[in-house]
């Protein structure tokens, strides 16, 4: 009868399989496990990201930074030298100049790495989006930046306009677009890390665009299809940005000490009001050092 | 009372390597090993029952054995090795009626162990570059065996919801490379030049056969409920891939090689199963920490399972295949497992 009883039971967790089974079943382990041998050849990690790539593209970068858009900082020391913290910038340009600025920048000067994150058209494109991804760029997508941000200490450069900010015409030039949803601000908040808000002026003029043709961008699937001034240089025109003088003002880091990191959800309203008051705050940034700023190409 | 385990496709080499490891262990009474064809693997006290490929007898010897655990290895996932009808066959139409015989009226099935593959996940350009066991894939299933596997895990959630009582582990796992087993990414890395798709270099994850089978018996041991990610730490390019394992690559034209190779492949020039093609693309990454959450312990990284298989395979073309070729002779096991003439040892208690 106890036997018969038994079989009903469901089975409860055993502890006697570490010797029986030969395929070396693991016990459940309670210290630390040994690592694990891992005869990696190359060094480019699961974001795709590698530093040797990094390391030559920031050698052959090096004098564009300096000398082509001699790129100057202010405020660099706000962002920091440990622990994520997520970048956010205002983007420009047909092809945008400010991302390769604002990473080469913090690479060279913090020596650590930046992970860049961007619309997924970027992976899907041969050639260019390995090379992409080698130099750090990964796929925008929240949990990607989650696990950059809290699980791994990263810093991450996001720009929230979107294509909608390097997509826009001259005519339009350092007006921000809509931050999208707000969704930076809800992965800053469920990953705990600051956001560095950076204002960025210069890329405008590196690369204006005069007028978009939509139908070649829906062929394409590209999020537009400029047509821009440096087009005019002739055929390589069209991948060479104009020198325009590079300013970057790093403003001051947004916490949420309020907000508790890893909730499954956030107030919308919150996350739309943080959203706008970070946007509004580049905006004004970017008004300022457009005050002072008396030419486009020596700033 | 010791278990009574059922496993579903003993001659895969899944089912087989699964009914070894649970031979060995003497609180398993009885081990019952189903398939169509017969067993490739040695087996001392397993069972084999015949079935045809959609397991319509399964009610009955569920009913008949008594048998309180299914380990269901019998999907397929590799979707150049059958016809897309007999695909389905097994795979849905298979697992319908084993979830069928399962939670029939008196019923002593008390736990479930089902191996999926990170295949429903897809692989896409939109996709994180570490899926979730709660995400759900991106881009649709396009493939026969990515739907297929879809429907099956649908059946799965059905059946986990309503037998609350039975303990239900549904492990994904991603693409295996190891000595023994044959998949789509070993045949490749076999192959004198390993194809590629020019321009892209995605990253892969990867998993050894050996803990894929650990995986498998850590679940019917333990109990794991829910569904996990079963793949090696850590994921490398495809390039680096080939270059553990000393071999150069010939890139595929990045576009319309899917209607390059389809004609081939109907006329069985080439091998080559599309969901691999967005996979050489794209890539595919699959967060293991759940089931590391859960206890279960990896034997060996992404990068270290491409080294055991190299490895093997250099021995195997040095020395050749050391394994004899398995026959499965019914008569002579019967007679050893029941013939009074044998002399039996007691089993251990």
């Amino acid at each position: 009868m106890a036997d018969e009883d038994a079989t009903d039971e469901p089975q409860g967790p055993r502890t006697t399989t570490a010797e029986i089974v030969p395929l070396r079943l693991p016990p459940v382990a309670d210290e630390e496990p040994e690592p694990l041998e891992d005869p990696r050849t190359g060094d480019v990690d699961e974001w795709g990201r590698s530093e040797r790539v990094r390391a030559l593209v920031r050698k052959a970068y090096d004098p564009m930074y300096r000398n082509w858009f001699r790129a100057e900082w202010d405020g660099l020391d706000k962002i920091p030298t440990e622990g994520g913290a997520l970048l956010v910038a205002n983007h420009a340009g047909a092809i945008p100049s400010d991302a390769p600025t604002i990473m080469h920048g913090v690479e060279t000067e913090l020596e650590r790495p930046v992970y860049g994150l961007a619309d997924h058209f970027f992976k899907s494109a041969p050639v260019v989006g390995t090379l992409w991804s080698r130099t750090g760029g990964v796929v925008a997508h929240p949990d990607n930046a989650y696990r950059l941000l809290h699980d791994q200490n990263q810093l991450v450069l996001v720009f929230p306009e979107g294509s909608k900010g390097p997509g826009k015409t001259y005519n339009e030039r350092y007006r921000l677009r809509r931050f999208g949803r707000g969704g930076f601000v809800e992965i800053a908040m469920r990953a705990g890390v600051p956001i560095i808000p950076i204002a960025v002026v210069g890329a405008e003029e590196s690369m204006p665009i005069l007028f978009k043709v939509p139908s070649v961008a829906r062929a394409l699937g590209a999020p537009y299809f400029p047509v821009t001034a440096n087009m005019a240089l002739g055929p390589l025109g069209a991948l060479i940005h104009f020198p325009a003088k590079f300013k970057l003002r790093v403003l001051d880091p947004v916490t949420f000490p309020d907000v508790e990191p890893d909730q499954p959800r956030y107030s919308r309203s919150r996350i739309m009001d943080e959203s706008e008051a970070i946007r509004q705050q580049i905006q004004e940034a970017l008004f300022d050092m457009l005050r002072q700023r008396r030419s486009v190409w020596f700033g | 009372m010791g278990r009574r385990v059922l496993v579903t496709g003993l001659s895969t080499f899944w089912g087989g390597r699964v009914a070894q490891a649970l031979e060995a262990d003497p609180d398993v009474d009885v081990i019952i090993g189903l398939d169509t064809r017969e067993p490739t693997v040695k087996l001392e006290r397993t069972e084999y029952v015949r079935s045809d490929e959609n397991y319509s007898i399964l009610s009955r010897i569920v009913k008949a054995t008594g048998v309180d655990t299914i380990a269901h290895t019998f999907l397929v996932v590799d979707s150049t090795t059958m016809s897309s009808r007999a695909m389905h066959e097994i795979n849905v139409i298979g697992t319908m009626n084993l979830f069928a015989a399962a939670s029939a009226a008196g019923s002593t099935v008390r736990k479930v162990v089902v191996k999926s593959a990170a295949l429903v996940y897809g692989s896409s350009p939109k996709d994180p570059y570490w899926f979730r066991e709660t995400d759900r894939r991106v881009a649709p299933a396009r493939t026969r065996v990515e739907r297929s596997l879809l429907e099956v895990e649908s059946y799965v959630r059905d059946f986990a919801r309503d037998n609350p009582h039975v303990v239900l582990s549904l492990l994904r796992f991603c693409n295996v490379v190891g000595p023994d087993i044959t998949t789509p990414l070993t045949r490749a890395l076999r192959l004198p030049l390993v194809p590629k798709v020019a321009g892209y270099d995605p990253r892969f994850q990867l998993v050894h056969e050996d803990d894929v089978v650990a995986a498998l018996l850590f679940a019917i041991d333990r109990e794991v409920p829910g569904i996990y990610n079963v793949a090696g730490d850590g994921q490398i390019p495809w390039s680096e891939v080939m270059t553990i394992a000393g071999k150069r690559g010939i890139p595929m034209p990045p576009f319309g090689i899917g209607l390059a190779t389809d004609p081939l492949q109907r006329l069985g020039l080439v091998d080559f199963a599309p969901e691999v093609i967005d996979l050489l693309k794209y890539g595919r990454g699959i967060d293991n920490r759940a089931f590391k959450d859960a206890g279960f312990a990896y034997e060996h990284t992404s990068a270290g399972a491409v080294e055991a298989f190299v490895q093997a395979m250099r021995l195997r073309d040095t020395v050749g295949s050391d394994e004899v070729d398995y026959r499965y002779e019914e008569d002579v096991e019967t007679f050893f497992r029941h013939s009074p003439a044998v002399v039996r040892d007691t089993p251990p208690s």
